[in-house]
């Protein structure tokens, strides 16, 4: 225990760096730092990563994607809490690809454990299981980690810059640190005299960084508060830069076409027709798809378009039917996990009344609002690459692969995302960019998917089986028995992200299913693993997205069996195992004035989902309008343990909800001939202004732990909707989207 | 082929073919990139613009067929001189990814210049062609109700 606190502590220290007219600051990680990203640039040299002063003023380093979750502003607050700047007058960049920007909260998510009932010990283990991704370069944004990666090491950046420029002003003025205060981007002497962080920066880059502690939570100016995002302006007027919107001199734009069938080429291709049209500068054959450079995106697509292509057949079951047949089949092997079996279920008190249930969820496409692109410039010894990403450090190693140059020769720029997901987590756009650029040697070159292109070719939440077994007696859970089967996301999207092959039990495929903090007796959860079909990958919530759903809903027909009120029911078995998951439980409970019964034509119903740290419970509220099923109402509390920024927090679980709620009425990925069927929004559309309802959020502060905030609110969305409507309807949704079986008002 | 466009006040003669849809025109040859393209079918909204005032999608309407004046978000205001819906927009902190924010803000501006102070019911009928992957309806909602009262009070 010892060492592994001296561990942590160490990962801590403090480094600072002389740079023209400046100083830059910056936390080392673990033992050695690891190599600083900032170049040397105009005799600017910057030594560690994630701020620096000099002449022009406070620039703040924010690693991570900005996709919406306002993780730009939320890092910059960290570091500006405790360096008493005003965010909004701080320059904020993302930075390069860097391993020193990697991401220490997400690998530790992956250590065994149910996450709810982990002690400190554990938490400093998962620290310093996630200094791991350091040495797999993980920069990555995604599963909900960002503030719990930033908390601590950008406040200690922050403070130890502070201290630093005060102990300059210090020497300076011959008075000691201590009688010294910061303020605004100033250090402020007893006599009232400013002297700004600019002015203090050569002379901090000459003395020994200082260590200090952390600022107390009571003075906190920025955590905890509604801080006005930077981003804000930018985006309310057109002039935020995302992928899209890279303009280089030079330019091409190019538009792909990718065969319809996963992982295979095609055998003929004729583009006699496309040679000649508008615009058209160059025809490439990238074996398992077709590209058109052009003057203009819409000129690009429509010469693609005209390409004949005859493609190989799928390697890969063709129809949604037979795909689900194999996933069904993986029920007859050896599960790959039972990560939790407590008591017994096979063996069942008398008079128990047994449930089973077999719930069917689809794949699902991720549909960011900005479709798949990225911009790529081969120069022939190098490669520069602007791209909305969520995983540079992934970018630049796969680009560097496919041109055969050293990853130092590629330069990832990382533009704001509109829309991730988890999509974005992937390099297969960028790599297609790459291969275009590399047959273009000096020519920058946009490459932007069509809708229909996107929209076929993601990396989709796998569609899903469970079966379920559960029994009550005299109204109280006594068993539950889940079977979940499905492709593996970790084994899939987790082994392509780091080039390893993953083995074991898989705890992401039982993720919200297994680790539910409800005191069941008799409680197994057991995954069985498909094999590769369609591609997979990491959908917003991941396991959980499918999970939380099953979990949930056969809880709701053991409540509804048992006679039990559903809300009453969750509550009484959250309160023995985990306080926090009770508490969300009440709180919804008394935001919307739960009483168990609803008027005629109105039906409610109550969702439970841990998963990322975080447990959320939702209730939702459906009318019955003119025979078409309405949501009128939706009430989240969600449990984050520290909340960063209220007001972001809160769109961050809405968003999730909104997430969940557009898949489980509409959203689904079907197969014929191997290809996917649906193509654009009308295929696949989502909750609108008009079929929204009103949300109201409570966010908590019980759990000791920070939970995460993109993702918990997604889970229970689903099955509070379909909870909902049999309460309305008396029909059990047990397969989703809803639209096919309910008439859902649209 | 030259067809002559005003878009944002400003004269431009663009060279492309005549079926080239406005949104490409704007983004690729004018180089206003805050317009966006989600779709291409006149199913996200993302695309929106004015033409003589009016919202349309630029996604489904040709160059040829262009038949008035156009204005782009970057033609209702800019960082230091926001319109009063981009205002709204802020005080609100209305976007999330930002994707879809152009189009909701040019199909706002326009129902608010037509309804000085639409309902709930008539922001539904006005918006409902705009997608918002990430969820941000309700502050939309509210950004139009607070630019409807600041645009009466100016
Ligand atoms: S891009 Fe025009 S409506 Fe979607
Ligand atoms: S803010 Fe992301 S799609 Fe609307």
């Amino acid at each position: 225990m010892a060492s592994i606190r001296k561990i942590a502590r160490r990962s801590f220290l403090i480094g600072s760096a002389a740079i023209v007219g400046g100083v830059a600051f910056g936390t080392y990680k673990y033992h050695q730092p690891a190599p600083n990203p900032l170049e040397e640039k105009d005799g600017r040299a910057v030594l560690n990563p994630f701020v620096f002063v000099d002449q022009s003023g406070v620039t703040l380093i924010a690693p991570r994607a900005e996709m919406g979750q306002g993780v730009k502003s939320s890092w910059a607050s960290l570091i500006a809490e405790e360096l008493d700047v005003d965010p909004a007058k701080v320059s904020v960049l993302h930075g390069p690809a860097a391993k020193a920007y990697y991401n220490s909260a997400m690998m530790s998510e992956a250590l065994p454990g149910r996450g709810y009932d982990a002690s400190d010990f554990q938490h400093s283990l998962g620290e310093i299981v996630g200094h791991m991704s350091k040495f797999l370069d993980l920069q990555v944004t995604g599963g909900s980690s960002s503030m719990r990666d930033g908390f601590d090491r950008m406040r200690q950046a922050g403070a130890s810059a502070r201290e630093t420029l005060k102990q300059a002003a210090a020497d300076q003025l011959g008075v000691s640190r201590d009688q010294l205060k910061t303020e605004d981007g100033h250090v402020v002497a007893p006599d009232g005299t400013r002297l700004s962080y600019s002015t203090l920066a050569a002379a901090a880059a000459m003395i020994e960084p200082v260590e200090t502690g952390l600022r107390p939570a009571s003075s906190w100016r920025l955590i905890g508060k509604d801080v006005p995002r930077i981003d804000m302006v930018a985006k309310s007027t057109g002039t935020a830069e995302f992928g899209v919107d890279v303009r280089l001199p030079g330019m091409k734009f190019a538009a792909i076409k990718q065969s319809p069938h996963f992982g295979v080429g095609k055998t003929a291709f004729d583009a006699s027709a496309a040679e000649g049209m508008a615009g058209v500068e160059k025809i490439l054959d990238l074996g398992d798809a077709v590209a058109v450079v052009a003057t203009n995106t819409w000129l690009a697509q429509q010469a693609v378009d005209a390409i004949d292509v005859t493609w190989d057949p799928a390697p890969y079951p063709e129809t949604t039917d037979a795909i689900f047949d194999e996933i069904a089949r993986s029920f007859g092997n050896a599960p790959n996990s039972t990560m939790r079996d407590d008591g017994d279920v096979d063996t069942l008190p008398d008079g128990a009344t047994v449930i089973e249930a077999e719930y069917r969820l689809p794949y699902l496409a991720h549909a960011t609002m900005e479709p798949m692109n990225a911009t790529a410039l081969y120069t022939g010894d190098g490669l520069q690459i602007w791209a909305p990403n969520q995983g540079p450090t992934v970018v630049q190693k796969n680009a560097a692969e496919l041109a055969g140059l050293e990853k130092d020769a590629v330069e990832v720029n990382t533009t704001y995302l509109g829309g991730g997901f988890g999509r974005r987590i992937e390099t297969d756009y960028t790599d297609r960019a790459v291969q275009i650029a590399l047959q273009m040697p000096g020519t920058p070159v946009q490459l932007t998917w069509s809708r229909e292109e996107d929209m076929s070719h993601d990396f989709y939440r796998p569609g899903a089986i469970a079966r379920y077994r559960a029994a009550v007696k005299d109204g109280n859970a006594v068993m539950v028995h889940g079977k979940i089967a499905a492709q593996s996301t970790t084994v899939e999207g987790a082994g392509r992200m780091l080039g390893l092959p993953m083995t074991g039990p898989d705890k992401g495929h039982v993720d919200a299913a297994f680790n539910q903090p409800l005191a069941i007796p008799n409680f197994r959860v057991e995954g069985y693993l498909a094999k590769p079909m369609i591609p997979v990958g990491f959908w917003r919530s991941v396991g959980a997205s499918f999970n939380g759903f099953f979990s949930d809903c056969i809880i709701d027909e053991m409540a509804h069996a048992a006679g039990r009120d559903p809300l009453e029911f969750r509550l009484e078995l959250a309160h023995p195992e985990w306080e926090p998951a009770a508490k969300v439980l009440e709180t919804v409970r008394d935001m919307s004035g739960w009483t168990g019964k609803t008027a005629d034509g109105i039906g409610r119903g109550v969702a439970l989902a841990y998963s990322f740290g975080t447990p959320v419970a939702q209730v939702i509220e459906v009318a019955n309008q003119d025979g078409q099923i309405r949501m009128t109402n939706a009430w989240i509390a969600a449990d984050l343990g520290r909340v960063i920024d209220p007001q972001n927090t809160r769109a961050q679980m809405f968003g999730g909800m909104v997430y969940g709620l557009s898949a489980a009425c509409f959203g689904e990925i079907t197969f014929q001939g191997g290809a996917v069927e649906q193509q654009n929004f009308p295929d696949y559309d989502a909750l609108r202004m008009h079929t929204m309802p009103k949300v109201e959020v409570a966010l908590l502060e019980n759990q000791p732990h920070m939970g995460g905030a993109g993702e918990p609110g997604t889970p229970p969305a689903a099955p509070a909707l379909a909870n909902a409507i049999f309460d309305l309807t008396g029909r059990r949704a047990r397969q989703l989207p809803l639209m096919h079986d309910f008439d859902l008002f649209i | 082929m030259s067809t002559t466009l005003r878009i944002n006040g400003i004269t431009h003669q663009v060279d492309l073919p005549d079926d080239v849809p406005l949104l490409w025109v704007l983004r690729d040859e004018v180089g206003l990139t805050g317009t966006k393209f989600g779709c291409g079918v006149a199913a996200c909204g993302a695309c929106t613009v004015h033409i003589d005032g009016e919202a349309v999608r630029s996604c489904q309407v040709a160059l040829s067929d262009v038949w008035g004046d156009v204005t782009t978000i970057e033609g209702i205001g800019t960082p230091d001189t926001m319109a009063a819906v981009q205002q709204a927009w802020v005080a609100n902190q209305v976007a999330q990814c930002g994707y879809c924010q152009s189009g909701q803000i040019m199909q706002a501006a326009s129902l608010l210049a037509e309804n000085p102070s639409p309902s709930d019911a008539e922001i539904d009928e006005a918006m409902q062609g705009n997608l918002c992957r990430c969820g941000t309806y309700p502050r939309i909602r509210a950004a139009i109700h607070d630019a409807a009262k600041m645009m009466k009070e100016a």
